[in-house]
């Protein structure tokens, strides 16, 4: 169950802690990967842990320019995409009251409109081959809210509600299109956090600690596999039970 | 001119798994070809990247037979 032996990927924010770790699982499970971000280094280091199968581009997801040629090039690298997983993400967090139209917009620009511009660019080879994966990573937050966060919720929530419409469009050609919404996970996003903050948290969530990167990526194996060919247009929560919806 | 409707309809051919002797100039994509919204967007995509124009969304609604497409690029290719 879950090979993806013979399957390409491509991972946005795969020098991330999610990412990085989505980009390992897939790996693992037989795909070829190409490894996108802005910090090369940190991606030509994932890139040697992995060995073979392992390729690099990175790519600004607020260059429109950028996300056209990070999906060319992701092609020409590995031959064709089955599994395009946009992972990339910001957050600027600040009371509304105090949100900058810059703060605001890079959010929205980064996690919404970078995604919906590389699903673009990257579907009409699955459109092609009638088959193909996208897996959008978006957050609790999109369907809670949060104080402070805005911008993230709603560049969250955008991504929900794209990934059912683009569901439906892609469904005849064998394309899934999903969404896996983490609770909080230990990763440099969450490391900013103060423990008062993270004791907050944990006290609203049943499982009693933060999630790992892992436990995201499995859930990303499970969307990406063949088997998951009749789930499509749905949210996977992975949260430790901190919201159940 | 002739040149540009064989590449047509081996395009429309190849996208919608039709058989050459239907794809006549005035069958429809959808109606006769049994086309969907969706492959109606892939083939105007594959003529434009074919005959490297570009066909605007308001002329690509115009277009809905094999006809249609054939009097569109040959007006607007560069040969
Ligand atoms: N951690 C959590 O608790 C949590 C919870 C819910 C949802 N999420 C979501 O999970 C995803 C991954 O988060 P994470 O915790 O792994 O965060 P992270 O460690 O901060 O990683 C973020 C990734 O996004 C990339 N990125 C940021 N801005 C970019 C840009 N302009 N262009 C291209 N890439 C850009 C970064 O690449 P560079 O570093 O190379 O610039 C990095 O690889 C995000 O979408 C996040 O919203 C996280």
């Amino acid at each position: 169950m879950f090979d993806l032996g013979g399957k390409t990927a491509l991972v946005t924010g795969a020098s991330g802690g999610i990412g990085g770790a989505i980009a390992r699982a897939l790996h693992r499970q037989g795909a070829t990967v190409t490894l996108s971000g802005t910090r090369a280094d940190a991606l030509e280091q994932l890139r040697g842990s992995l060995g073979e199968r392992a390729h690099v581009v990175a790519a600004r997801m607020d260059d429109p320019a950028d996300i056209d040629r990070l999906a060319k090039e992701a092609e020409a690298a590995m031959g064709k995409l089955d599994i395009l997983v946009n992972n990339a993400g910001i957050t600027r967090d600040n009371l509304s009251m105090r949100m900058k139209d810059e703060e605001w917009e890079k959010v929205l620009q980064v996690n919404l409109t970078g995604t919906f511009r590389l699903i673009r660019a990257a579907i009409r080879g699955m459109m092609r081959r009638r088959h193909g994966r996208v897996i959008n990573i978006t957050s609790i937050v999109g369907v809670t809210g949060n104080p402070g966060q805005a911008n993230y919720a709603a560049a969250k929530a955008g991504l929900i509600g794209m990934s059912k419409s683009l569901a439906q469009e892609f469904a005849s050609r064998a394309i899934t299109v999903n969404c896996v919404a983490p609770g909080f996970i230990a990763t440099p996003m969450t490391d900013v956090l103060t423990d008062d903050q993270k004791k907050a948290i944990l006290g609203r969530v049943p499982a009693e600690r933060l999630g790992t990167p892992e436990e995201i990526a499995a859930g990303v194996v499970y969307l990406a596999s063949d088997e998951a060919s009749y789930v499509t247009g749905q949210t996977l929560h992975i949260n430790g039970g901190m919201a159940m919806i | 001119m002739s040149d540009i409707a064989e590449r047509v309809k081996k395009i429309v051919v190849e996208h919608l798994g039709v058989e050459a002797a239907q794809v006549k100039e005035d069958a429809k994509f959808i109606d006769d070809l049994g086309a969907d919204s969706l492959d109606t967007v892939e083939l105007v995509m594959a003529f434009e990247e074919e005959f490297s124009i570009e066909i605007p969304d308001d002329a690509a609604e115009k277009i809905q037979t094999v006809g249609d497409a054939i009097n569109f690029i040959n007006a607007n290719a560069k040969s």
